[in-house]
């Protein structure tokens, strides 16, 4: 629990333009009227919870899982971890985090993906984890492949794999992706470029961490993730002026 | 010099792509096997109190276009006002669910309970609402709004009370089409765009 205080105003400068040309779908589905600003009240400030019997024991392990454990997946062996912590630094403990992505060939388990690279029998694409009391979570995965999507003439996603995260407020609700450090398709993406904030960009570039690699087994890379904060003051819940 | 505020910033967010169900709604990207049950099913279990509503609609894009690829998310109190977890909340709401447009039509229905009002810290009453949360391809970060009803009095809501040009709650308010039966759409841009909210 981060406490049950007022959320702290989103810096809507850190995140995405909603539309963007040269991300050509969200010209068409970007809101053009300014957004309705207020205080935060208890609809955004409560949020579902979700209990450990939710989780099974390979949900975590996109390696296994869609086979439970019968047959791995093919792909670059990679561990995912870091840390939810809310912008007052505190951890975010016991919330869900989901994860969705490509196989190593850059395809997705989904109806509508036609992409040719074909699918891999042993590899699902979906994982899911509560944080432990310190706001730790990882995951085993294979590193997904590039992927080519229509939009301009030529364009490809880096690898990435995509975050949901609900901490414990419905306003706190977030959805973004993970990339890879050195990937040089990051810099020529259009859906990466709607954060306009180079430093925030990277960001979302998960470094690779040796130090927590194991030898002969996975790679480790480390993603951290900053959900919104509550502020922390005795004067709060009084009627205005007093 | 001054001393350094010491807060960490936000992650960005990024878009929940065309295949956001792989990882919210696995059955419904024809991916089974690795989750029981999808996540976020109903809202409610048997036994939850008050009346229950359906709601339906869909989510617009700029050309009027019913988008087949959205998901949403609805988080709600309880029929007397309460949110869970917290006290006296009715065990038997979850508050929370999650469903997806119709791949072939882009409707979506929501089956709840209708939400009570919901106090403020202050003392002020928020009109009975469901708030919702719609995240798609194209979409680069999620998009908060509500549903209030048709039927209740939203006179004195305070959000409702925000919005300058009066025409526009109406973007909020669910129509009653029948007992129980509500039509909530929700239009990206274009005429009748529907308020988002940022709190």
């Amino acid at each position: 629990m981060t406490g049950t205080g007022r959320l702290m105003p989103r810096r809507r400068e850190v995140h995405p333009v909603a539309s963007d040309p040269d991300y050509k779908t969200s010209v068409s589905r970007a809101p053009t009227w300014p957004l309705l600003s207020m205080e935060s009240t208890p609809s955004e400030e409560t949020g579902p919870r979700f209990g450990h019997s939710l989780i099974g024991p390979l949900d975590n392990n996109l390696i296994l899982n869609f086979t439970q454990g019968q047959a791995p997946a093919v792909g670059e062996r990679i561990r995912v971890h870091g840390r939810v912590l809310d912008e007052t630094g505190r951890p975010v403990p016991h919330t869900l985090v989901e994860i969705w992505q490509a196989n190593a060939g850059g395809r997705y388990r989904h109806v509508k993906d036609t992409y040719f690279a074909p699918l891999d029998p042993n590899f699902g694409g979906c994982g899911r984890t509560l944080t432990d009391g310190e706001g730790r979570y990882e995951f085993l995965t294979i590193r997904p492949g590039a992927y080519p999507w229509p939009n301009r003439a030529n364009d490809w996603r880096p690898m990435h794999i995509h975050f949901s995260v609900f901490g414990h407020a419905f306003g706190q609700r977030l959805i973004t992706q993970m990339y890879f450090e050195g990937d040089p398709l990051i810099a020529r993406c259009p859906i990466a470029a709607t954060v306009r904030d180079r430093s925030q960009l990277d960001r979302l570039v998960a470094p690779l961490d040796l130090q927590n690699s194991r030898p002969m087994d996975y790679l480790a890379y480390k993603f951290d993730i900053v959900l919104r904060g509550r502020r922390q003051t005795m004067f709060e819940n009084k009627p205005q002026g007093m | 010099m001054v001393q350094p505020i010491d807060l960490l910033v936000e992650t960005a967010s990024q878009t929940a792509g065309p295949y956001v169900h792989i990882g919210c709604i696995p059955s419904f990207a024809g991916l089974a096997g690795v989750y029981p049950e999808d996540l976020g099913l109903s809202p409610i279990a048997e036994g939850a109190q008050g009346e229950i509503v359906t709601i339906t609609g869909a989510v617009h894009d700029g050309m009027g276009w019913a988008m087949r690829d959205a998901m949403l998310e609805s988080w709600q109190a309880d029929a007397q006002g309460r949110y869970p977890g917290t006290p006296g909340a009715d065990p038997h709401v979850s508050g929370f669910c999650r469903f997806a447009a119709d791949k072939d039509t882009g409707e979506f229905t929501l089956r709840t309970v209708r939400p009570g009002a919901v106090a403020l810290p202050d003392g002020r009453r928020m009109a009975p609402h469901i708030s919702l949360w719609i995240v798609a391809r194209g979409i680069n970060i999620g998009l908060q709004t509500r549903i209030y009803f048709e039927d209740e009095d939203n006179s004195a809501d305070p959000l409702l009370a925000r919005i300058e040009q009066r025409p526009r709650v109406e973007t909020l308010i669910a129509k009653k089409t029948g007992e129980g039966r509500f039509r909530f759409d929700i239009r990206l841009q274009g005429a009748g765009e529907t308020v988002f909210l940022d709190l």
